[in-house]
């Protein structure tokens, strides 16, 4: 990142109420000779050479968690769609029923948590970045944002708003705050007009922002 | 009472779902897992979790054992926030830690 590129970063309330860029205060400043990366680096040779692990088993590990995406969380919420007894363990155990689709959980306690008319749920950890990452991969940058991480509980709404997403005042917005040992996924309502849809057409709706309810699935 | 799986003995969770309860206002050091916004605020219940490996003890290497019972607390927006500028329906769901929680 050159100098120049850091001094066009914008940080804090746009004052044109214009929308801020989640990206900048995680990706600010980080650089691969930095006190963590370095830190890092030196504990993976470490291990390698005093044998604790293979420099192989880290390897797979990474592309294990490169493999994880969004498409097992488009997978779990179609299968919910199109499926209201899937649905109903779903929501009753998460983890249990993300297994069934052949999904690995390792430990994780997956809570479902459903938008319906009268509930938008977002979820938010404010005080790291905890995320679903068994079934959606790795967190965008904006969810790991100081900027996102203390405003979504203080001012869901507005954020909602500069991701395009406007909820209505008689739905009640319930944020939560995955700040120990629970994951969050949302369940989006399915869009009205899709009860003849495909599953591969339904799957296509489904973005990971929509998952972590920062806006809903849209009929282009 | 319940035995964890490392057998050690831990009391039955104190509150269930439903029960109103306010969350500790203390500001001990060190790596705590209840938010500074939520301290000395009053929610209800949501649900209990399970009991977790304490991680304000394996932050430091312990063992963070007997597991601590872990809630789900539901807190109104307007009782968080004084300048809360959505609508008066709006919530927030946190984890708390029982020690964490007074009735």
């Amino acid at each position: 990142m050159s100098e120049n590129d850091e001094h066009d970063h914008d940080h804090g309330h746009h004052e044109d109420g214009s929308p801020l860029n989640y990206a900048d205060d995680s990706r600010h400043d980080f650089s691969e000779t930095d006190h963590y990366p370095l830190l890092v680096e030196a504990i993976r040779q470490l291990l390698i050479e005093k044998e604790i692990v293979k420099a192989r088993d880290v390897q797979e590990r990474l592309d294990f968690m490169d493999s994880r995406g969004v498409e097992h969380g488009a997978r779990i919420v179609v299968k919910a769609w199109t499926d209201p007894d899937y649905k109903a363990r779903l929501m009753a155990e998460g983890t249990a029923a993300v297994k069934e689709l052949g999904i690995p959980m390792e430990d994780l306690e997956l809570l479902v948590v459903e938008n319906t008319a009268e509930i938008h749920n977002l979820i938010v950890c404010t005080l790291c970045s905890c995320y679903p990452r068994a079934i959606l991969g790795l967190p965008p940058d904006w969810y790991k944002s100081k900027t996102y991480r203390s405003r979504a509980v203080n001012e869901p709404r507005s954020v909602m708003r500069e991701f395009g997403t406007i909820i209505p005042d008689n739905i009640t917005v319930r944020v939560h705050d995955s700040n120990a040992d629970m994951r969050y996924l949302v369940l989006p309502e399915r869009p009205a007009g899709t009860q003849d849809w495909s599953e591969q057409h339904l799957t296509e709706l489904i973005t990971r922002d929509c998952l972590v309810g920062i806006t809903v699935p849209a009929i282009s | 009472m319940s035995a964890t799986p490392s057998g050690e003995i831990m009391p039955a969770p104190v509150y269930g779902t439903g029960d109103t309860v306010s969350i500790f206002v203390a500001f001990p050091p060190g790596h705590r897992r209840t938010p500074n916004y939520i301290k000395g605020k009053t929610g209800v219940i949501e649900r209990y979790c399970g009991a977790f490996i304490n991680p304000e003890e394996r932050a430091y290497g312990l063992a963070g054992l007997p597991k601590r019972h872990l809630y789900r607390v539901r807190f109104n927006q307007t009782d968080i926030w004084d300048d809360y500028d959505g609508s008066a329906i709006d919530t927030l769901d946190i984890e708390i830690y029982e020690h964490w929680l007074r009735s």
